[in-house]
């Protein structure tokens, strides 16, 4: 077995930390596991990805690429239609609804497109979209939105919920513990 | 204990448990965490230098003092700590050093895509290139031995995807060792002609040592797989075509890739039909084999650009090409910005309204250059604004004198920028200098330097002041703005260019990332007063977008910074 998610929005929305709950709950079920980040310049609000493979056999590359991904969580709309060609044929699309403009639509070089979660799901991807950002703030802080949508891929990923809750023990600074351990929740129920 | 490690912390890791002693370096990405995660264990004193080439040299006479010492730098980091680092091939050493340097292939956070292995190949020391965070972990163990049984610095090369890769890794105890002796030794350590030229015999024999010592050495593995095809690759590339291949293909993965071995090469070429070279970036490896006549398919497959994958060796390789499915429409490039509220944004704003040539330096203020503020004529490497406009204001004298600034952050001047300002003030062309102090070093993700009044641990220290530095170096005029307070700075900068004499601008604000920056409420546009004029948008911030032909103001970005509303001439923008 060996699985490939990926985990892509926007730089500063927390995806470093989401890689690190799951890399640690993979971890912690006795796989392999690589996770691929990307630090520096592509983080300041661009579009940012990051890569989490595990196995009960060695993972090699640490990157996924087009057609690879079991399930990708989009912290943002418009970055669920970028990453798409990465899914595999039947994989999972986890989506945030929340829309942020990139330059380009800011600066009326680009429009963002309409109507992507319908066009997603024509394309043949599994979809599920939920507003994390209003959760989020229902738990504290729109800043738990990457917890939220942890809790919602926690449904997908076939580990036990004590795991899940000792990686968030482990990677949350614990001002913000229970905050976010209600972030996670309402991503499990959502 | 396993534990999941970024390759990066590995490393920090290995310097732990190797007894190293002594860390200095300059951040740069993708290296910058090795530093900060040694500087997390007590044992281990680490410590940000000005620039590479200080924090080489510091590496080196804490070697020669008798410490195992660490240096960590970027690619184009060791273009600046070259100078030192050739002749301590010469010296050698006296307690361990190991010296990192991270390739940035496709340029992730970088200005240009260069090969580190030639700086092995030129200085003629040993590097070994570890293929994921357990290796980054033994290898530096590896190299501080390597290091003292042939008395040479030893190079240690990732690349973005191991250094910034998380796999899993088995810790051990730290090795505590004792202070080495120090002997004065001018013959091994004075590197005038009489001593260097001796000395240049002893680089020769130990690279022949080496050489010898890379065919048996166990940082160099075959794997048997298939022997229809045979594939010779290090670090990451390794991993994308063990991925790809599995057991289709057999390996030689190579962990020390200077000096590289030659019999071990040619053995494993006779066992296998057709032979491969998988190597990001140029072809050291591919010129090697060519070189002992062992034929071998390289870059005339494989791209001499950008990072390799699964993708690309499966096609080149199988002639297969992965199945998925695209977005049916083209999506909006998302490229990074200056963040909302960036202390930067005012500055660069003012240099576009008063229409300036800029001469830009390295760092997040580089994001400068692009729309809608657009306010970036060039960038080449760290400091080279400010001497870069003194050459361009040389060129141009009058027509461009007065209408040209170079900028540079508080961390960039202090690494080459005051060098370049003391030749402005020395060589007196009517230049402009614009220091851009966000009391950080902001892109490597929050580093403290010189000016920050604070060392890597966190210890308060000797702050230098910017102004008096620049008033030192022979400048008259320093004068410090608030970005924030635009009307302000745009007189200011607009004054400045206009004297005849050089002129430094500080526009000092802290960044806006800053933990003790207090944010302000959120602003809100009033759809009532909004008259879609777009003024606001004009600077280019992330919170403020355009919908219903409207001024949006997203509240989970916006830190209250005021830019906006002081540009809204219908006081639409409100707290």
């Amino acid at each position: 077995m060996k699985k490939s998610i990926m985990i892509v929005g926007v730089g500063g929305q927390g995806t470093l930390l989401a890689s690190r709950l799951l890399g640690g709950v993979a971890m912690d079920a006795g796989y392999d596991v690589k996770v691929s980040e990307v630090h520096g310049m592509s983080q300041r609000g661009g579009s940012v990805v990051t890569y989490v493979k595990f196995g009960d056999e060695p993972v090699y590359s640490p990157v996924i690429n087009e057609g690879e991904a079991d399930v990708i969580i989009s912290f943002e709309l418009l970055e669920a239609a970028r990453w798409l060609s990465y899914l595999k044929k039947g994989g999972k699309l986890l989506v945030n609804g929340q829309k942020m403009a990139p330059m380009p639509v800011i600066t009326g070089a680009a429009v963002y497109p309409e109507g992507i979660e319908e066009k997603l799901a024509a394309a043949g991807a599994d979809v599920t979209v939920i507003d994390a950002l209003s959760l989020a703030e229902e738990a504290g802080s729109s800043k738990a939105t990457n917890v939220v949508l942890m809790g919602l891929a926690s449904k997908f990923m076939g580990f036990s919920e004590e795991s899940w809750q000792k990686a968030i023990d482990t990677y949350v600074p614990k001002k913000f513990l229970d905050m976010n351990k209600k972030a996670f929740a309402l991503g499990q129920k959502a | 204990m396993k534990q999941l490690m970024l390759g990066n912390e590995a490393v920090a890791r290995g310097l732990y448990e190797a007894g190293v002693a002594i860390v200095s370096s300059y951040p740069g990405t993708p290296s910058t965490e090795i530093t900060e995660y040694a500087a997390k264990y007590p044992e281990i004193y680490a410590e940000w230098a000005p620039n590479e080439k200080v924090a080489v040299e510091v590496a080196i006479g804490a070697a020669i003092g008798g410490r195992r010492s660490f240096s960590a730098m970027k690619h184009v980091g060791m273009n600046v700590a070259a100078d030192p680092l050739f002749t301590a091939s010469y010296t050698g050493v006296n307690a361990g050093l190991v010296i990192a340097v991270a390739d940035d292939p496709s340029m992730h956070s970088s200005q240009n895509e260069q090969d580190s292995r030639h700086y092995a190949i030129a200085s003629k020391l040993p590097m070994v290139e570890p293929a994921d965070s357990k290796e980054c972990l033994e290898y530096v163990k590896l190299a501080y031995l390597l290091s003292e049984q042939y008395d040479t610095p030893v190079l240690f090369r990732t690349s973005t995807r191991i250094a910034h890769s998380q796999s899993l890794v088995e810790l051990s105890d730290r090795e505590e060792l004792p202070l080495k002796p120090y002997e004065k030794n001018p013959a091994k350590y004075v590197m005038m002609p009489a001593y260097a030229k001796p000395k240049h015999n002893v680089v020769e024999k130990r690279m022949e040592a080496l050489a010898a010592y890379a065919e048996t050495t166990p940082l160099n593995q075959i794997f048997w797989g298939d022997k229809k095809i045979g594939i010779i690759a290090a670090g990451t590339t390794y991993q994308y075509a063990r991925e790809v291949m599995g057991d289709k293909a057999s390996y030689l993965k190579l962990g020390m890739i200077n000096p590289l071995p030659v019999k071990l090469i040619a053995d494993f070429a006779k066992e296998v039909e057709t032979l491969y070279v998988i190597e990001e970036l140029d072809d050291i490896i591919e010129t090697h084999c060519r070189k002992h006549g062992i034929s071998v398919i390289g870059k005339e497959l494989f791209p001499w650009i950008g990072e390799f994958s699964q993708r690309l060796i499966s096609e080149k390789l199988l002639g297969k090409t992965p199945e998925y499915v695209d977005f049916p429409e083209t999506i909006p490039a998302r490229p990074p910005v200056m963040c909302a509220g960036c202390p930067h944004r005012g500055l660069f704003y003012a240099l576009k309204k008063l229409g300036l040539t800029v001469f830009g330096d390295i760092g997040c203020y580089t994001l400068g250059a692009s729309a809608p503020l657009s306010a970036m004529d060039t960038t080449v490497c760290m400091g080279a604004s400010i001497s870069g406009l003194h050459g361009f204001n040389l060129a141009r004298k009058e027509e461009s004198e007065g209408k040209s600034v170079a900028v540079i952050g508080d961390s960039t001047f202090v690494h080459s920028g005051v060098t370049g300002l003391m030749n402005i003030a020395y060589n007196g062309t009517n230049s402009t200098v614009i220091v851009l102090d966000n009391s950080i070093t902001g892109m490597t993700g929050h580093q403290q330097n010189p000016t920050t009044g604070y060392t890597l641990k966190g210890d308060p220290t000797a702050k230098i002041s910017i102004e008096k530095l620049c008033e030192a170096v022979g400048i008259r005029r320093v004068r410090v703005v608030d970005p924030y307070e635009l009307k302000n700075t745009i007189e200011a900068v607009k004054e400045e260019v206009a004297v005849s004499e050089p002129s430094v601008v500080i526009s000092r604000r802290p960044c806006a990332l800053l933990k003790y920056v207090k944010h302000k409420a959120p602003l809100k546009v009033d759809p009532e007063k909004c008259k879609g004029c777009k003024s606001c948008l004009a600077i280019g911030c992330p919170a403020i977008s355009f919908e219903n032909k409207k001024a949006v103001i997203d509240h989970t970005q916006c830190v209250g910074c005021g830019i906006c509303s002081e540009l809204c001439a219908f006081s639409a923008i409100t707290e």
